[in-house]
């Protein structure tokens, strides 16, 4: 495309609004205007210039700070909207989402379940306006990142009159003593710590211009960050797993490829109560009761040594000892072990006697691990016990036949078979907690109940999230871009000697007041005349 | 004396000193050789005295909330009462700073009241000090709760400056939508007064009402009420002898509680408003704009938009950067869409939007004032209704 050539010499790109070196207006219309929209320094905008193929359209689309703006506010609606009731991640897990949203908040529930707002932050729909946002912020930096940096530093110190005298801050002096006045300006103005620039004897003078990348810079960390979002998906990045320990057991961690196991010493639940906490405490713990006070896993992490052969146990070597807290993760190469949750007083262990009905006498007792019973349990003398079935979580089915729930022992019953020297062929006992059947005969013999060992379960959450770095980083430059933009002003303040009058103009992306506070004080004991804000006077 | 009672002592002056700092405002620009301050020789004695007030004021709150973290052991942000109170004093704090700024006294006289309206409401929490669960007990806690308070703070500044703004421009003798609206910012201000007094009110007088009732999982609870029931709660039966009867009875999904004190608090804020308007005889923008005649509306607009400049990136930093960063180390996940989170999300974006209205579409003035306003909005929301009305991980579960 054509370039355009300003009086000044400079070659321009197709598009451009003011001369990107004298600032000179070169577009017809823009002549008349009294005050120049300074927001690009008028550069040649791709959006502003070209809207003929769908490329273009869809750029122009793109680019808009409207659209951006409604990207932004339809976000944040949907946001809100998946806001009014749990999502169904935080539903107790009493029913499915189906039911329980119509069972809680009636028809309501049902409408927001059958618009997916239960899963609202996951939903096809809100990742495209996320990703639409990205597209955004990518395309409207570019746009205008790219010709503004051009434009800045392509600038050149003599201005053009039109570009001065339509600036927001304008003023024409008589010139005195001009040399006189300009040293003493160009003194301030250093000592104000603005880079001031000379030619012809005219002045630039000019501080912060890296405060207009910072829109730029804090795109570029969105990006980042959005880009780190999208990596959980990529396989192998993120790891999301529980773990639950027994006290005393040993576990492969999952995800570890069997090369980290965890053993669980000991659960710890800790509460205030006032004998334990500060006496400023008591009023609260009066109040609120049970307050938790600590949850702790006491593990060692073990790494298996040497090759591990299929089906045989691994031999371990211990890592390090080491306390899991909320608060206090276990880390280890990628991954970290958090405490989440825990269960207390899980039957481990149940002991039972062999016994004569009739006399109570006991043959000898028998403890069956509940997570690994043994088939026969030999009490010597000729009494046995062998365990035809195991319910670990027992009831009764619909055709009251016993079933298991689950393989955790909340509930476990048993069919015992009770070989003794007088009954060699065994009498059989279903045995459950609180209740005994006996479903063949009368027998002779029982088992009696005598002991139950419980132990704690903690449940760790298995973490590995190799997008965290990316996500910082993003975070990071977002942060360095916002405080870039927002804690500095882009100022420029230029003086041009035009036919022995001194003409003043000044410019700041923002924080105007701050800008005629700088040029009132340069001025001072000077001949110049104040510049006056042009928008005052057009209201 | 103890600490904590000491601490409490020192709020309480802090509060008062907030109240005479108004006046000092409020007199500033009633002052006749306030005209000389237009020619540039600075803030007049009654704003210099009334800045100074709210500085010791600033100081004894500073007293308060060191002498509670050295009793409590952990940095007083720990429930709905501390933040809030916490928030109130970053507001003040966030004002001093902007008035050295741009010295205008006319800001303290919107933003100190809007301060004392959030320290008396936070004091009608449980006010215990209370050991921290395990998911608190960490240095995070001191780092993100009081970076996100100050952020909100500073941002809050854009609303005191934007109901300035509009107060001084809007023609409050035409009917408008605008003067409209405005006035129900100012009815809702009122209304929070009004909770403050109600709460106060019934508390001095020992009242207390208890129900059983049964929420709408069958399951059966007790309603300690504060103020008399006039919505009672599902199935409610009065467990207090001689209490008054509910007017009507809520369905279980329904927490008639809370439901109860937000009528009161309308109730009394209607009565507060109407005897307002009785003396004022006018709305209340219109009594307070010949207050606002002096000052200059650009330079309101402008401190307005500083304040969210200033104060976006800090919010960022401490609700969402430090918020992530603890999310990880205690809930094992970064981010979770818990409400308070995505809340702190929504303001993000929406100054995010107020940015990129105000440099790109030139919303400035009254636009920009307006969407101070509703950022504030947004602000309250979540300190508010989010806290007490949508459970979650966040949830100070006030009662």
């Amino acid at each position: 495309m054509k370039e355009v050539i300003c009086e000044c010499g400079h070659h321009n790109p197709h598009g451009t609004v003011l001369c990107e070196s004298c600032g000179k207006v070169l577009i017809e219309k823009d002549k008349d205007k009294k005050l120049l929209d300074m927001r690009y320094e008028g550069s040649a905008r791709r959006s502003q210039t070209y809207n003929k193929t769908i490329i273009d359209k869809i750029w122009n689309f793109f680019s808009s700070v409207k659209v951006g703006v409604w990207l932004i506010v339809i976000t944040l609606i949907a946001s809100a909207l998946g806001t009014i009731f749990p999502q169904e991640m935080y539903i107790p897990p009493v029913m499915p989402a189906s039911e329980y949203y119509e069972d809680q908040y009636g028809w309501l529930g049902q409408l927001y379940y059958t618009l997916g707002f239960h899963n609202l932050y996951s939903s096809w729909w809100y990742l495209l306006l996320i990703a639409s946002i990205g597209i955004s912020i990518i395309i409207a930096s570019l746009d205008r990142g790219i010709p503004l940096y051009r434009s800045l530093k392509t600038q050149r110190v003599t201005r053009h009159e039109g570009f001065l005298k339509r600036q927001r801050l304008f003023s024409v002096s008589e010139a005195g003593s001009e040399d006189q006045t300009f040293e003493s300006v160009k003194e301030k103005l250093k000592a104000k710590r603005y880079r001031i620039r000379e030619e012809d004897g005219n002045i630039l003078a000019e501080k912060g211009r890296f405060s207009r990348w910072g829109p730029y810079v804090n795109h570029v960390g969105l990006i980042i960050f959005l880009i780190g979002g999208m990596l959980r998906f990529v396989p192998g990045m993120y790891v999301d797993e529980i773990l639950w320990v027994r006290e005393g057991e040993t576990k492969v961690i999952p995800e570890t490829d069997g090369q980290y196991y965890l053993e669980n010493h000991e659960f710890i639940l800790e509460t205030y109560d006032k004998e334990n906490s500060k006496e400023e405490f008591a009023a609260a713990i009066d109040d609120k009761g049970m307050v938790a006070k600590n949850f702790q896993s006491d593990v060692t992490l073990y790494k298996t040594k040497g090759e591990t052969v299929h089906g045989e146990t691994p031999q371990l070597e211990k890592v390090r000892d080491d306390s899991i807290r909320v608060n206090h993760p276990l880390k280890f190469e990628d991954l970290a072990l958090y405490q989440v949750d825990y269960k207390l007083d899980e039957l481990n262990q149940m002991t039972f006697a062999l016994s004569n009905k009739e006399t109570n006498e006991e043959y000898g007792d028998l403890t069956i691990d509940l997570y690994d019973p043994k088939d026969t349990y030999d009490l010597g003398n000729g009494y046995q016990v062998e365990i035809v079935s195991y319910f670990p979580d027992f009831e009764f089915d619909e055709n009251s036949e016993p079933i298991t729930k689950s393989r955790i022992p909340n509930n476990p019953a048993f069919v015992f078979k009770m070989f003794t020297p007088d009954k060699p062929e065994g009498e059989v006992s279903f045995v459950a907690i609180q209740q005994t059947i006996e479903p063949f005969t009368d027998n002779e013999y029982k088992m009696s109940f005598k002991a139950v060992e419980t132990k704690d379960v903690t449940a760790l959450t298995v973490r590995k999230d190799l997008t965290l770095w990316v996500l910082a980083l993003g975070g990071f430059i977002f942060m360095i871009g916002v405080a870039q933009g927002s804690y500095w002003n882009h100022r420029r303040i230029w003086l041009r000697k035009v036919d022995g009058e001194v003409w003043m103009a000044g410019h700041t992306n923002k924080n105007w007041h701050g800008l005629k506070r700088d040029i009132a004080s340069v001025i001072d004991g000077t001949d110049l005349n104040e510049p006056a804000d042009q928008l005052d006077k057009k209201e | 004396m103890d600490l904590v009672s000491l601490s409490g002592n020192l709020l309480f002056i802090a509060f008062l000193l907030y109240l005479v700092g108004t006046v000092f405002f409020a007199g500033s620009i009633k002052d006749k050789r306030a005209k000389e301050r237009e020619k540039g020789t600075g803030p007049n004695k009654w704003a210099k005295t009334g800045i100074a007030i709210t500085i010791a004021g600033f100081i004894s709150q500073l007293g308060y909330f060191i002498l509670r973290w050295i009793a409590a052991g952990h940095a007083p942000v720990s429930n709905l009462f501390e933040f809030t109170t916490f928030f109130g004093m970053s507001l003040v704090g966030a004002f001093i700073v902007i008035y050295f700024i741009y010295k205008t006294a006319v800001l303290g006289l919107f933003t100190l009241p809007i301060a004392m309206l959030l320290i008396g409401y936070a004091a009608m929490f449980p006010r215990d000090i209370a050991p921290l669960v395990p998911s608190l007990q960490s240095h995070w806690l001191h780092i993100h709760v009081t970076t996100a308070a100050m952020g909100q703070a500073i941002l809050a500044i854009s609303f005191a400056a934007g109901l300035l703004y509009l107060v001084k421009v809007i023609d409050h003798t035409k009917k408008s939508k605008e003067s409209f609206w405005l006035e129900a910012v100012m009815f809702g201000l009122v209304c929070t007064l009004g909770f403050i007094f109600i709460s106060t009110g019934f508390s001095a007088s020992g009242y207390k009402a208890d129900f059983s009732w049964v929420d709408k999982n069958n399951v059966e609870s007790i309603a300690e009420y504060q103020l008399p029931p006039l919505v009672g709660p599902n199935q409610g039966e009065s467990l207090t002898e001689g209490a008054m009867e509910p007017l009507v009875e809520m369905p279980g999904i329904i927490n008639a509680k809370k439901l109860n004190t937000v009528i009161w608090s309308i109730m009394a804020g209607i009565v507060l408003y109407l005897l307002l308007r009785l003396i004022l005889r006018k709305r209340i923008s219109a009594a307070l704009q010949p207050l606002t005649t002096k000052v200059n509306a650009d330079l309101v607009d402008e401190i307005g938009y500083r304040s969210v400049l200033i104060g976006f990136p800090v919010f960022t930093l401490g609700a969402l950067v430090f918020a992530m960063i603890w999310a990880q180390i205690a809930w094992t996940r970064f981010w979770g869409w818990d409400p308070k989170e995505v809340w702190a999300l929504i303001t993000f974006l929406f100054y995010a939007a107020y940015l990129h209205l105000r440099l790109s579409k030139g919303w400035h003035g009254k636009k920009s004032a307006w969407l101070g306003v509703i950022g504030f909005i947004i602000i309250m929301f979540n300190l508010i209704v989010v806290n007490l009305v949508i459970a979650g991980l966040h949830s100070y579960a006030g009662s």
